[in-house]
């Protein structure tokens, strides 16, 4: 990133689930390791998040989900960022994903699955390692 | 307590042994500079009657069932009987969720505790949108009363007790247990359990909310009021610490935040003009069973003075029941480690035993393999397990509270308290919990203590085995427990069939009945059991109350 732009981050909880401690904690992570970070708040809808990605510009998508729904909503985020033409933004997804479901996650555009007990300090590794210079 | 003299005499003696070992500190220092609790009370290295000279036994203690109840509800708890065994379950189908419960009972399990799933927590139909990809994920999908039926089918509502985890829809859910009670010939008056009906936490902490705070708060004292005299022996709410602790919370503001809660109850209840001695007695509380195995036992005994307390000075309660608090117990899901889950074992069978010696009156123990999934029935087995050997095999149980007395638990138990209660003082000069909600206080408590947990486990400074210390290699986890796409379709044709099968416009009658009594002040309970009488379905029940009363924006606290 050499024009000096912070890294702009969208956290968010897609679909119905309550639990936001994991993501709330990476925000707080995020942003002590110097990105911006923007989050949505629960209950998302996979068009709500690719809209607000649209509109704030950014370079991350980082989804939490921890009920189960993210064989649905992974996918369905991906579609709807492909439609709107969000392009080389890396999308991320953390939560109980269980090990079965992350080649079909990542064949869809998933960049990386975190799941229980991930350190924040690998996710921020791995967003700065990845991340596609925007312009 | 203690004779002062003698307690002088120990004083300079243990002066004498302190300098004497830390003479020897140089050479064989402590493995840390500091010492404190999971929830960061400093431990000091010894205790001693020094640490509790000040507390007396009658004022602070007392004999079990007697107030402040520190040391149990019951004069004889364990030797009497046993917790509740209560294991939470509840997934796809109302069929499958049916079989699940009757193979728990079968396996010595003595209560029902029902998980719902994200749209029916939430007021949603299966074949909503908002639905898509939640169906009968965390919990059973039930859409109306003939969903209800089966998943209790041949499950005898006299014989059980059932907790349902049920918050914003509670009224509706609870309606819908009386409805299948009905057409077993069984009374509401019979009817034991519990609904959660807490919604002060789900917008701090849980997020299963709906409506705002006021119509919640006028739902709640709605459902206290009705099964005053209709549903006498059910549990009309369990005040929630458990989701507090999950969402990051330390063990003192698990305390405080849940007993704050509890006091908006009370003074909600006390506003719709309801005494605190006709609630009292029907609230109970739900706790967590974190890794600090003594603060943990601390804790429970500490807020079972803080309540008494509260309910009887503050509230002016005279009967002694309602100042008991009576609560469940859940081993912590966020303890849980994906890695080497086996390990979760051990790490829920010391938590139960912290909450048998805490004295709780229910326990939900996790499964190993929670961490990955909903439990298969092996995981769940040996979780079942755990508490029977509590039980029977342990000797805790024989005598009550046999923790008390020791000078670290006794202390700690006071030093929570005091921690406690200054939150609660903190939270009353913001203008109670629902204001410290929306002023999103409570929230940035936790997360605050939530980010500094994950920070010292990343550091190092707090050791999590197998995940940051003795990793291993493992092999990817097999035969998890997957829920089916497929519930999703099934439950959206259960329910086209139900609409075309119903009276339909006695449920848009009933409907209507329910809209112009939410616009009034009447209690809200007769309408909607006569809504769920007529099939009408949970989605159209809460979005009927949606239209009156609107829906909750939570509070940005990031």
């Amino acid at each position: 990133m050499s024009t000096g732009r912070k890294i702009r981050v969208l956290a968010a909880k897609p679909g119905l689930d309550g639990h936001d401690r994991g993501i709330k904690v990476i925000c707080h992570a995020l942003r002590d390791a110097g990105m911006e970070v923007i989050y949505t708040g629960l209950r998302q809808t996979p068009e709500q998040i690719v809209s607000t990605a649209v509109q704030e510009d950014v370079d991350v998508i980082a989804m939490s989900v921890l009920s189960g729904a993210h064989d649905y909503l992974f996918p369905r985020v991906m579609d709807l960022a492909r439609e709107k033409g969000l392009k080389d933004v890396l999308v991320l997804g953390g939560g109980i994903i269980p090990e079965e479901d992350i080649p079909a996650l990542k064949s869809a555009g998933i960049s990386e699955i975190f799941g229980p007990g991930t350190y924040t300090t690998d996710i921020i590794r791995y967003i700065q390692d990845n991340l596609q210079p925007k312009r | 307590m203690f004779d002062s003299e003698k307690l002088n005499a120990l004083k300079v003696k243990q002066k004498a042994w302190q300098d004497k070992a830390e003479t020897k500190l140089a050479k064989a220092p402590e493995r840390k500079k500091a010492f404190t609790t999971i929830s960061e009370v400093p431990v000091e290295r010894i205790y001693t009657p020094a640490d509790i000279a000040d507390q007396d036994y009658d004022q602070e203690l007392a004999f079990p069932g007697e107030y402040p109840f520190t040391r149990g509800v019951q004069p004889t708890m364990y030797r009497g009987r046993f917790w509740t065994m209560r294991q939470y379950a509840g997934f796809a189908s109302a069929e499958e969720s049916n079989r699940r419960y009757k193979y728990l009972l079968d396996q010595g399990q003595t209560g029902l505790s029902v998980a719902f799933d994200l749209p029916t927590q939430i007021g949603y139909d299966s074949d909503h949108a908002l639905s898509q990809g939640e169906v009968g994920k965390v919990g059973v999908a039930i859409d109306s009363l003939e969903d209800m039926e089966t998943l209790f089918n041949g499950i005898p509502l006299d014989k059980v007790s059932t907790s349902m985890t049920i918050n914003a829809p509670a009224a509706i859910l609870l309606a819908m247990y009386i409805g299948v009670a009905e057409k077993q010939g069984v009374s509401s008056k019979e009817l034991n359990g519990t609904i959660q009906n807490d919604i002060l936490k789900e917008y701090s902490s849980r997020g299963t909310y709906i409506f705002p705070p006021l119509p919640s708060l006028r739902i709640i004292t709605n459902i206290f009021e009705y099964c005053s005299t209709e549903v006498p022996k059910w549990n009309t709410i369990s005040i929630s610490g458990y989701h507090i602790r999950e969402a990051g919370s330390t063990a003192v503001q698990e305390v405080a935040f849940t007993l704050a809660n509890g006091i908006a109850y009370v003074e909600a209840a006390q506003k719709a003009g309801l005494s605190v001695d006709t609630i009292g007695p029907r609230l109970s509380f739900f706790f967590n069973a974190h890794l600090d195995f003594l603060e943990e036992i601390a804790k429970y005994r500490a807020a079972r003075r803080i309540w008494a307390r509260l309910m009887k000075e503050r509230f002016g309660a005279k009967d002694p029941r309602s100042m008991m608090v009576r609560f469940h117990t859940q081993t912590a899901g966020c303890s849980l480690t994906a890695q080497q889950p086996k390990n979760n074992i051990v790490r829920v069978a010391f938590q139960a035993l912290s909450a048998v010696l805490g004295g709780t009156q229910s326990l939900h123990t996790n499964s190993m393999d929670e961490a990955l999934s909903l439990p298969t029935e092996e995981a769940v087995q040996v979780a079942l397990r755990t508490q029977q050997i509590v039980a029977y095999e342990t000797g805790v149980t024989e005598t009550v509270d046999p923790l008390a007395g020791s000078y670290y638990i006794e202390h700690l138990t006071k030093t929570i308290e005091d921690k406690a209660m200054d939150y609660i003082r903190q939270i009353d000069d913001l203008g109670g919990a629902a204001m410290a909600i929306e002023k999103g206080f409570i929230q940035k408590e936790i997360q605050e203590s939530a980010y500094h947990y994950q920070k010292a486990i990343e550091t190092g400074e707090r050791v999590v085995v197998g995940l940051n210390k003795f990793q291993i290699q493992e092999p990817p986890p097999q035969n998890l427990l997957r829920v089916d796409l497929q519930v999703q379709e099934l439950q959206k044709e259960k329910l086209t069939r139900l609409r075309s099968s119903r009276d339909n416009e006695k449920v848009q009658g009933c409907l209507a009945d329910l809209k112009k009594t939410a616009q009034g002040t009447e209690n809200l309970m007769p309408s909607i059991l006569e809504a769920v009488r007529a099939y009408a379905t949970l989605g159209e029940i809460c979005d009927t109350l949606r239209s009156v009363f609107g829906e909750y924006t939570a509070v940005s606290t990031l």
